[in-house]
């Protein structure tokens, strides 16, 4: 749950904003364009000072949906303790989002993790590598159009035998 | 023509002199990566007592080892590291493949963990379970001095065998070709006993 009034003065600058709650949290679906903006805000004018997580979702196949990939921002404020889930939806060709690091420095890992995991393009982070799987893989495992055993990448380890060992 | 031999003197085979040493003093090096770690602990902590059966000096470097305990899951980022340190054991050397995960990708059946570490390293012995009692792994352990005094050799010729070669189901990529007795040209890495 947000502050009325900050909720308030955001819909006022930025009416795209669609705003749902869910037993007292605060959601807010951000279009792509506006959402470095709307972080300077909630970061300067209203207080929160914490990324707490970056993540992703997948809607491939997923019923009802209408976009490819969802991203979720959770943000929180130290001092009132308020939480607020921003979302935004992206989809192929054009999956760029501007990165959130300028302003939060604990956003560097997480967005490597997205791009790692999904292949999200962080428009503007200082150091985008693969940050679990390893630097010469190619796929983006956690997309759902993605085997669950994977495509044999890494398999091509040399079978070490007795004799040659 | 009769040898008069004292008695306190036994007369045995150096194979299975050196074999008898080696068994009863395994050093294992214990590739934890997981809860089969946690087993693995307990099995050379004193409620247990691997040093019953000689393998309790547990070395971190595998140039002091030659029994290698991979307990728990292998992710395939980690394969050339496990392949690395068994590089660096000295021979002769054992490997037991302990807990589901590190014998088959256990319920990690996913593109990230290797689903067996018998894909990619010669494993002597098995240990079932998720994770198993450490009276499995002694078990394992009772089983491999067993097959060492059964089967070694001073030489380590026991190692060269057709029966230590045969690849396991997930390896039928690399068949064990059969060749007439006493052909010349044998592929790299292939011998006719």
């Amino acid at each position: 749950m947000i502050d009325a009034a900050t909720k308030a003065a955001l819909s006022e600058a930025f009416p795209p904003i669609a705003w749902t709650e869910f037993r007292g949290d605060t959601r807010a679906v951000v279009p792509r364009d506006v959402l470095f903006e709307v972080f300077k805000r909630l970061r300067d004018a209203h207080g929160f000072d914490l990324m707490v997580d970056i993540t992703c979702v997948d809607y491939l196949n997923y019923r009802g949906a209408e976009d490819r990939f969802g991203l979720v921002y959770l943000l929180a404020s130290t001092h009132t303790n308020e939480r607020i889930t921003l979302r935004v939806f992206v989809n192929e060709p054009d999956l760029s989002v501007p990165s959130a690091v300028a302003l939060w420095e604990g956003a560097n890992w997480l967005e490597r993790e997205v791009w790692d995991m999904f292949g999200i393009p962080f428009e503007g982070h200082p150091d985008l590598r693969r940050i679990l799987m390893p630097e010469e893989f190619t796929a983006f495992p956690l997309r759902k159009d993605y085997p669950l055993q994977g495509r044999g990448e890494r398999h091509n380890f040399p079978v070490l035998h007795r004799e040659d060992a | 023509m009769a040898i008069d031999v004292p008695e306190n003197v036994v007369v045995s085979k150096l194979d299975e002199l050196a074999s008898w040493c080696r068994k009863n003093s395994l050093w294992p090096m214990p590739f934890a990566t997981a809860c089969c770690g946690i087993e693995l602990m307990a099995t050379g902590a004193s409620r247990h007592d691997l040093a019953r059966f000689g393998a309790e000096v547990m070395r971190f470097s595998p140039r002091q080892c030659d029994l290698m305990i991979v307990a728990g899951r292998v992710v395939m980022k980690m394969l050339p590291v496990l392949q690395r340190i068994w590089s660096q054991m000295h021979e002769p050397k054992w490997c037991i493949s302990m807990g589901a995960c590190a014998s088959t990708g256990g319920v990690f059946d996913t593109y990230s963990v290797v689903q067996g570490i018998d894909r990619f390293l010669p494993v002597d012995m098995y240990v079932p379970g998720c994770p198993p009692r450490p009276e499995q792994l002694i078990q394992a352990i009772i089983d491999l001095q067993d097959k060492i005094q059964r089967e070694g050799t001073i030489s380590g010729r026991e190692f060269a065998t057709r029966s230590r070669q045969e690849r396991k189901r997930a390896l039928v990529e690399l068949p064990v070709i059969t060749l007439p007795r006493g052909a010349s040209h044998l592929p790299h890495g292939m011998r006719v006993e």
